[in-house]
């Protein structure tokens, strides 16, 4: 997964499209731009057209389409003409490749950001794994009410000490 | 080319028939934390079934078979296939019944696809490879999830535990159809972009096992009924033609509405 080029660069022109494309907020959690949750896997100028090429954080995230959508607008509204979007699905999306900036966003939001190394994703059943800090008191002094949340990316935690119920963007 | 295509619509059709059963759930789950829980299942499924449903898709228009009119898309293969055409296994159309039930439909199923997904994650076929390591992912989420609530169920009261063995009385039958190849499973084999079905079966029983042992829950001794028909040959229960009947009206009734 390291091979995957975080921000390709190889004109001033793919340039000015990645940092257009820092300004399009993620449609369920606003707070992190696409970059920051690292579903822009690479933007290519390929004779006249524009291509920026994606990755779904799941596969039914509803959001995929208004992602798409808001590429499309923004870019059109920059005065870029040929554009296209495509999906790929493998290497599959993992919260390794949120940004740094995009967990302290998602912390200063509310929600717990994903730990750094893959530890749900396994099938050890009744076991929480490393514990998850509450982004409101960080205590650490938190249990796991339901691996699935409010939107597919998030689990749902309580904190022990402030009581505060809050999200946990989970390792995926 | 056929086999391909069946082959990817069996991955799509067991995908979308249980996500839709799930669904029925929504609104309606026992607390609102697993009815969530639920839901984000069933938006898992039915997401892998579009990405199986899309290159199905392609590869019915790009072929020269007049088998398929042209220009099919994910939406014409869920929404206008008469019944026969569905390739799901009869487990995931069987009805919800009560919540024991729904989880173990869930947890044989999820713990199929875990073992499925991971031989299809090398498939030669390079989109079947990455569909299926994308959703391996999900997949594990759903095994962990359905396996505690087993154990929570059976290794919880008298009722709990009674209605549990219950499930698996009823839903013990349709497990053997997914270790019994049909053709196009076979060749899928064969030709390298498919899993050998019956290698699934060793892992799959030892999972079933651990979670039952831990459960106190047992595998029943003989069989409620031997089941002679296949889902993955299009051969269905009663209750697939009412699942379709619910999800394809408003396509069959208002072609090609939107919302």
């Amino acid at each position: 997964m390291n091979e995957i080029k975080h921000h390709t660069i190889n004109s001033p022109n793919t340039k000015s499209i990645w940092k257009i494309l820092e300004s399009i907020p993620d449609p369920e959690v606003p707070v992190l731009s696409i970059i920051d949750l690292g579903i822009v896997r690479d933007v290519k100028i390929n004779n006249e057209e524009f291509e920026v090429i994606i990755t779904p954080t799941y596969s039914g995230c509803p959001a995929m389409d208004m992602i798409k959508m808001n590429i499309r607008m923004v870019l059109l509204e920059h005065g870029f003409q040929n554009i296209k979007i495509t999906s790929v699905l493998s290497p599959a999306w993992t919260t390794d490749w949120m940004s740094e900036a995009g967990k302290q966003k998602l912390k200063a939001f509310g929600i717990a950001p994903p730990t750094a190394k893959q530890q749900v994703c396994h099938t050890e059943l009744f076991h929480d794994g490393e514990a998850i800090q509450c982004p409101r008191c960080n205590s650490y002094n938190t249990r796991l009410i339901s691996q699935f949340g409010s939107t597919a990316c998030k689990a749902l935690y309580q904190c022990n000490d402030c009581k505060e119920p809050f999200d946990y963007f989970k390792c995926h | 080319m056929n086999e391909l295509i069946n082959y990817t619509l069996q991955l799509a059709d067991n995908s979308l028939i249980l996500g839709h059963r799930n669904s029925e759930w929504t609104g309606h789950g026992p607390i609102l934390e697993q009815d969530i829980a639920i839901s984000n299942i069933v938006l898992d499924l039915i997401g892998q079934a579009r990405n199986f449903y899309q290159y199905a898709a392609v590869l019915i228009n790009n072929s020269t078979n007049q088998q398929f009119n042209q220009s099919t898309t994910e939406d014409t293969l869920a929404y206008l296939r008469n019944e026969n055409e569905f390739k799901n296994c009869l487990l995931v159309e069987q009805p919800n019944g009560d919540w024991a039930k729904t989880i173990l439909r869930q947890f044989f199923f999820s713990a199929y696809q875990f073992y499925l997904y991971q031989h299809l994650q090398n498939s030669n076929d390079e989109t079947i490879a990455a569909i299926a390591e994308k959703s391996l992912k999900e997949v594990t989420y759903h095994l962990r999830w359905s396996s505690e609530w087993i154990i929570r169920l059976g290794d919880g009261t008298e009722e709990s535990n009674s209605r549990m063995q219950k499930a698996i009385d009823d839903l013990w039958m349709y497990t053997d159809e997914f270790f019994e190849a049909s053709s196009y499973e076979l060749f899928a084999a064969n030709e390298g972009f498919g899993a050998g079905v019956s290698l699934l079966k060793k892992d799959w029983m030892k999972k079933v096992k651990d979670v039952f042992d831990e459960a106190t829950l047992s595998v029943p001794a003989e069989l409620k009924q031997q089941i002679k028909w296949f889902g993955k040959e299009g051969k269905h229960s009663e209750h697939l033609g009412y699942i379709l009947t619910e999800m394809q009206f408003l396509q069959r009734e208002y072609p090609n509405s939107i919302w």
